[in-house]
């Protein structure tokens, strides 16, 4: 007995082996948006099929919401029917729906570890790849599409293939101003964009043990911008001690009974692994994209690769990135100037990410001609922030705030970067078109980067403010 | 017997779409998935590449005369990485194509593909810039992919192909349809009752 959790959750929940060897999983919660699910819901019905479990089904409604004027029915047609399908399908189905009536709605990934839904031990599942995010908790949490959607409804299960672990042991500390996001953008820069393809990643070592639950999500969050479907951190104290209380988490002597099980399901110490590479965290600075994918990174001390350098497999994406974002190659990276700032998203919308950067912001003004926008993770982070005054801080600064959803991050909603502005964003994704426009341009960095460039104006160091 | 749904062979002519790391977003910008149904994304599939602004169309191999007959999409490295939208190769699937090819693949986007009956199989750099260029030259080159013999044939050529074994078998068999496999409620019972949180009241 030596296996790591990974392993046991995937055992723990193996219904069977299926004729083709992928596994039958049963999935311990489904969590379900406005986005891939109405098709799904579509096909049950074609099928005169039933939701199977609809207790462990919970749905929110996330990408269309605008985070100006709520009001229904909402100015976007297309918006306003995804929103009705959505009302439809949870109520037809027993689903229960944290609509922007209960107070509770928010990104998908950030109220189901606000509410205490997700979990150690659990097999999580979302129609969105970065459900990864769960996995901070030492839960496994899948990306899945709208077929397996179809079939989770069906069945509480998946069928999957098994894949490979790996360990990613960050020792050393992070140095101060050197947040979680960077760590996993230097990670991403050195793997590039599909190193993880076919793994589950487990982030380790005293790095991440250091971490709180948000920080540990904002890295799980991007194990898919990495390749890897599935992140996860081995629960500790911090995990015990973030959940305790929470709406779904058990109470009282059944809290302990779940804590003595959530242990269990943590990697032993003498587990195997497919892989284990090291790093150390000390080697990390705060990190920018400077291209079209998230593995173009550097840190912001340093200037953009030259073509030369890159390796045979970069050089032609290397070259369309520079095309795009009207980069040079061996320009520094600090200094670029921006047109929008975007605080917010799954990866950095929750209330420690608004706290780093208002910290920033308290006191300074956004500079002349730039855009700032700062969206809660949910409603539940919007009242916290405004609890602690942080509303006013960044109002006060020149920041946009605004109500909870992903906005900005895919401007599926009106919030959308107009022709070629440069934005400096603390989500996860800067493919060509992401944030509204075809031509539109993104900087991904930490929330405290974020708005540090929102001040200066254009891409500087937060440490040097 | 072979019913409807069995994928043993596939065979189109080509449509190389040639480039390393092709993000969901740009198969389908998240503008166009404001829908309730998958009906019509075909019309959007690669749209922000295919068309300007002003929705004039761009230089793109979707919309060249020559390819509008593809049916095997060719791509190089880590294609359809990004987001989980089954909304990218239902896109892919409505404008017709029945296979896709590449170096290699974002792993939920070869699901999502085998889910609705497309192989998403995998030749060396080599082998795909020699199908590329042959299709290039003459588009109307039938390419056969035989997911028995893990090979791609097209003029005279026989490359070698890949893909994970058991969506290999699934599509062989007529198996991608998972629905079916999964809907043995005993089963099904019989894990969830072995699972502690299942029982755990709130
Ligand atoms: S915040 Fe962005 S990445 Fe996260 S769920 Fe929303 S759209 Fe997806």
């Amino acid at each position: 007995m030596s296996k790591n959790l990974f392993d046991k959750i995937w055992d723990l929940h193996t219904v069977k082996t299926l004729p083709t060897g992928q596994t039958q999983l049963f999935i311990g919660l489904h969590l379900i948006h406005e986005v891939t699910s109405p098709q799904a819901f579509a096909m049950l019905r074609e099928r005169g099929l039933s939701v199977l479990r609809p207790d462990r089904t919970f749905a929110t409604v996330d990408h269309i919401v605008p985070t100006d004027d709520q009001a229904r029915p909402y100015s976007d047609d297309l918006a306003e029917k995804m929103m009705q399908a959505l009302e439809k399908n949870t109520e037809e189905n027993d689903i229960e729906f944290f609509n922007l009536e209960s107070g509770m709605q928010g990104i998908v990934h950030v109220i189901g570890p606000e509410l205490g839904l997700t979990q150690p031990g659990m097999t999580i599942a979302c129609g969105d790849s970065h459900t990864s995010t769960h996995g901070a908790f030492g839960a496994i949490g899948f990306g899945v599409g709208t077929t397996q959607i179809r079939d989770i409804l069906a069945t509480q299960t998946m069928a999957l293939s098994k894949p490979k672990v790996r360990k990613l042991q960050f020792n050393g500390t992070l140095s101060a101003g050197v947040t979680s996001k960077d760590l996993i953008l230097y990670l991403i820069s050195k793997l590039g964009v599909n190193g993880g393809i076919g793994f589950a990643y487990e982030y380790a070592g005293p790095a991440i043990e250091a971490l709180d639950m948000e920080a540990r999500m904002s890295i799980c969050n991007m194990s898919i911008e990495g390749g890897a479907r599935v992140g996860y951190i081995n629960p500790d104290q911090t995990t015990y001690d973030y959940l305790e209380g929470r709406q779904y988490v058990p109470k009282g002597e059944a809290f302990d009974k779940a804590v003595a099980f959530w242990k269990s399901m943590a990697s032993d110490g003498d587990s195997e692994y497919d892989e284990i590479m090291t790093f150390d965290a000390g080697d990390i600075e705060p990190m920018v994209t400077w291209g079209i994918n998230p593995g173009q990174a550097v840190g912001v001390s340093q200037s953009l690769p030259e073509l030369a350098n890159c390796s045979d497999d970069e050089r032609a994406t290397a070259a369309m990135a520079y095309e795009h974002m009207g980069f040079t190659p061996g320009q520094p990276m600090a200094g670029a100037k921006i047109d929008v700032a975007f605080i917010g998203s799954c990866t950095n919308g929750r209330i420690s990410d608004l706290r780093a950067a208002a910290v920033v912001a308290k006191g300074r003004r956004v500079a002349p001609g730039v855009r700032a926008f700062v969206v809660p993770g949910s409603m539940q982070v919007a009242i916290q922030a405004r609890e602690e005054g942080l509303d006013k801080i960044f109002e006060e600064a020149g920041f946009q705030w605004r109500r909870a959803g992903c906005s900005m991050c895919l401007a599926m909603n009106p919030d959308k970067l107009q022709g070629r502005e440069l934005s400096a964003s603390s989500s996860n994704r800067n493919f060509i078109g992401r944030q509204g426009s075809p031509t539109g341009r993104t900087l991904l960095m930490s929330p405290a980067m974020v708005a540090a460039a929102a001040i200066a104006g254009k891409v500087v160091d937060v440490r040097t403010l | 017997m072979t019913t409807e749904l069995q994928r043993r062979q596939v065979t189109g002519t080509g449509i190389p779409v040639p480039g390393n790391d092709i993000d969901t977003d740009r198969i389908i910008p998240a503008r166009f998935m404001k829908c309730v149904t998958f009906e019509g994304l075909e019309q959007y599939v690669f749209y922000d590449v295919r068309f300007d602004a002003e929705g004039q169309p761009k230089t793109h191999p979707f919309n060249e005369a020559r390819y509008q007959k593809g049916s095997v999409l060719i791509v190089n490295k880590n294609f359809g990485c990004g987001s989980s939208r089954e909304h990218a190769p239902q896109a892919l699937v409505r404008f017709g194509m029945r296979a896709v090819i590449g170096e290699s693949f974002a792993e939920i986007f070869a699901g999502n593909c085998t889910a609705l009956g497309i192989p998403a199989v995998t030749a060396s750099a080599q082998d795909i810039a020699a199908l590329m260029e042959v299709v290039e030259k003459a588009p109307s080159t039938a390419i056969t992919l035989d997911l028995d013999a893990k090979t791609a044939t097209f003029s005279d050529l026989s490359i070698a192909i890949d893909l994970p074994e058991s969506s290999r078998q699934s599509l062989v068999e007529g198996a991608w349809d998972t629905t079916a496999q999964l809907l043995d409620k005993k089963a099904i019972a019989g894990a969830a009752g072995r699972i502690p949180y299942m029982t755990w009241s709130v």
